[in-house]
């Protein structure tokens, strides 16, 4: 099978590692990886902030860049729910609803890409540490994506997952609300990171970088020990 | 922005950090939690009690017309007198009538959130009335001249220091900071005023089409005896807290008090079905039931947001919700606080003033995932956003739309994206410079987080060197 990657842009520009990650594995895995001319976003900014019409606008290059693909895969589940639930709502009523529906059907997160389509759980990594799993919650909730990351983590080498009381708490991301509403968002991210710290875990491991992104930038500011990490840069590992 | 929007921001700013706040809530709705999930399990099946509330509800709510008729009819048929109030002006004004005819001096209130809704307390006062409530959490935040906190803990928000603390100071009676004995405080302030009300207000938390009974539920027997021992009782309830029949109860009583409380069941749950009755030895001489729109039937017009009129005001939303939990309940400047009180206020009180609401989520879903009622509503803050953005349904944002105007072409041509990464590198680096100050263009951000670099390389660089 040949999977078609979508990197998004904040993964492309600040984690590039996860998408290299991504690749390897599935290169290890005997598929073909291509990355298709999409747009460097999936308009989901524009969307939440509920500019349908601009976020059209990256959409259908997006529809039209996927239409021949047999799977994509999308390093995020923020990113991943956009594609999958949303799409169809953003293009209900218009050209292209026909369009949407059929990539919102062959669009997978990362994890739930391979132990729900690739059926595969045990990628012979190993990273000896304790972790926790923060849920990112588009994936969690959006795309009902609770099992597959720990069924993943379970089958790590030398890991041990440790899970935090708040592991379903949203961190405070939100996207553009992190910055509409930085108090709020900030103390969302003390909570989450206050729970993390509880369980002594290494690393806080998870499907979305940017909920890591506010983790990690929160703790490094408070000088917090917490490292985070994405789950297909754990995965790579051998 | 708004004058609400501005007020919304300051105050969480100023609520948000302030981790003694903090602290108390997450306490609170900690223990909430754990037994919430304990009541839970009574429920043989507790997503398809979900799956048939919401059925029920949705149903009462499409056809609210005639299940309110039906309401109606069945009620009078016992001498009740039934009001329809459009608006908040008119609901006041009806019961400011009754208070008047009554020749009323002093009036008891158990727990409703539309009569905050309506600015009750605050007419029967200006009108020269007394007004007591007597729900012991609603009694503490009158005494404090604040609006409740929350819909189900009004005063959540105090520690019991604190209700000691104003017991001394507004009865001049609190030997110690025991629940129990602050409770007997309350106890004994109250009670007297009981005996001497002239007519008794209540909210209600469903009204029964298929009998036209008013259920209350209630753990402290005060709206019991707010009923019984005046000699007029007033009901106020909104349109929507219909259900079409009386085995409806059987399902949602329980439901209520899980989320409500995390209780199997509240102490009192009573029903209402007129004034009292020949022969009957209890019960008020006159029974008033007042129906509220007030802006309603603007939602239920609504085919897309329909089902928050499903709402039985459990507060559960509230109590996972992640914002709420650290802005608190007064920041909102709302009577419906929370996720579900971000999804109607637009709707009861106009849309731009309220769109900001709507933004302050994260859209994390947890309030959709716990209502009883299945209410959609992190996607109607989704949906919010969209009309008050959209040009046919709201005013959209000059720089906003430009913004994204933008943007569409840089993230669609390969060239103006490899072309912004790059730009992207030397901005990040000259913005490192002023990191974290006032005059650093990330400072909502980087005031309290870092940023990361953009990488030296980024994924698509990388992809174009394998030449794959």
């Amino acid at each position: 099978m040949t999977v078609s990657l979508f990197i998004p842009c904040f993964v492309d520009l600040m984690y590039p590692q996860v998408g290299i990650s991504m690749v390897r594995i599935f290169e290890r895995l005997g598929h073909k990886v291509a990355v298709p001319k999409t747009p460097a976003c999936c308009g989901q900014p524009a969307f939440n902030t509920g500019y349908w019409d601009e976020s059209r606008a990256i959409g259908v290059p997006m529809l039209e860049a996927l239409k021949d693909a047999d799977a994509v895969v999308i390093a995020s589940g923020s990113c991943g729910a956009m594609m999958s639930v949303f799409y169809p709502q953003l293009f209900a009523g218009t050209p292209h609803e026909a369009a949407a529906k059929a990539v919102a059907a062959k669009c997978f997160e990362f994890s739930s890409f391979l132990v729900n389509k690739l059926g595969v759980t045990d990628l012979g990594a190993k990273f000896p540490h304790k972790v926790t799993f923060h849920d990112g919650c588009h994936g969690l909730r959006e795309l009902n994506n609770k099992r597959p990351p720990r069924e993943l983590l379970a089958k790590v080498k030398g890991l041990e997952l440790v899970e935090m009381g708040a592991a379903e708490t949203c961190c405070g991301f939100g996207g553009t609300f992190s910055a509409k509403f930085p108090a709020i968002s900030t103390a969302m991210g003390e909570v989450k990171c206050a729970s993390a710290l509880e369980t002594k875990a290494d690393y806080i491991v998870s499907c979305d970088s940017s909920c890591l992104m506010q983790i990690q930038g929160l703790a490094d500011k408070q000088k917090k020990g917490i490292k985070t990490i994405h789950l297909a840069e754990v995965l790579a590992q051998s | 922005m708004s004058a609400p929007a501005t007020h919304f921001n300051e105050d969480a700013r100023r609520v948000a950090p302030d981790t003694r706040h903090r602290g108390i809530i997450q306490t609170a709705m900690g223990k909430y939690e754990v037994v919430r999930d304990q009541r839970k399990l009574l429920f043989q099946d507790w997503q398809g009690a979900r799956n048939l509330a919401a059925r029920t509800k949705f149903e009462a709510v499409n056809h609210l017309d005639t299940h309110l008729a039906e309401f109606a009819r069945n009620i009078e048929a016992r001498g009740t007198k039934v009001h329809w109030a459009s608006n908040a002006e008119q609901a006041r004004n009806i019961i400011l009538g009754i208070l008047r005819d009554k020749q009323a001096k002093v009036i008891v209130k158990s727990k409703a959130m539309t009569s905050e809704e309506i600015h009750l307390n605050d007419a029967m006062e200006h009108a020269g009335y007394e007004v007591v409530e007597s729900d012991l959490g609603e009694y503490i935040v009158q005494l404090r001249k604040e609006p409740p906190y929350h819909l189900v803990f009004p005063a959540m928000h105090l520690t019991r220091g604190e209700i000691k603390d104003l017991f001394q100071k507004k009865l001049n009676d609190a030997p110690s900071d025991d629940p129990e004995a602050l409770t007997m405080v309350a106890r004994r302030a109250l009670r007297k005023k009981y005996l001497q009300a002239d007519v008794g207000i209540t909210g209600a938390n469903f009204a029964i089409a298929e009998t036209g009974i008013i259920s209350i539920t209630e753990n402290e027997g005060n709206a019991r005896l707010t009923a019984a021992l005046p000699k007029t009782m007033i009901t106020l309830v909104g349109i929507e807290k219909i259900l079409p029949r009386l085995e409806d109860l059987a399902l949602f009583l329980p439901m209520l008090a899980v989320m409500g409380t995390g209780q199997a069941l509240t102490c009192y749950n009573t029903m209402y079905g007129g004034p009292r009755q020949p022969g009957e030895a209890d019960g008020p001489e006159e029974y008033h039931v007042v129906l509220l729109d007030n802006q309603r039937t603007t939602l239920l017009a609504d085919a897309e947001q329909r089902d928050a009129l499903g709402c039985i005001r459990c507060g559960a939303c509230l109590n996972v919700c992640p914002i709420f939990r650290n802005v608190g309940g007064h920041t909102y400047g709302t009577v419906y606080g929370g996720p579900i009180g971000s999804v109607i206020t637009p709707h009861l009180r106009g849309l731009q003033q309220w769109k900001h609401l709507s933004y302050a989520s994260s859209l994390c879903g947890a309030c959709t995932e716990t209502c009883p009622v299945k209410i959609d509503l992190h996607h109607h803050l989704l949906q919010n956003r969209r009309n008050a953005s959209a040009p046919t349904t709201g005013k959209p944002s000059f720089l906003q739309k430009l913004a994204f105007k933008i943007f569409a072409p840089v993230a669609n041509k390969p060239a103006l994206w490899s072309l912004t990464t790059k730009l992207s590198r030397i901005g990040m680096k000259l913005r490192g410079l002023v990191n974290g100050s006032a005059i650093d263009p990330a400072q909502a951000w980087t005031k309290t987080r870092d940023l990361p670099p953009i990488a030296k390389q980024s994924f698509r660089e990388w992809w174009k060197e394998q030449g794959k």
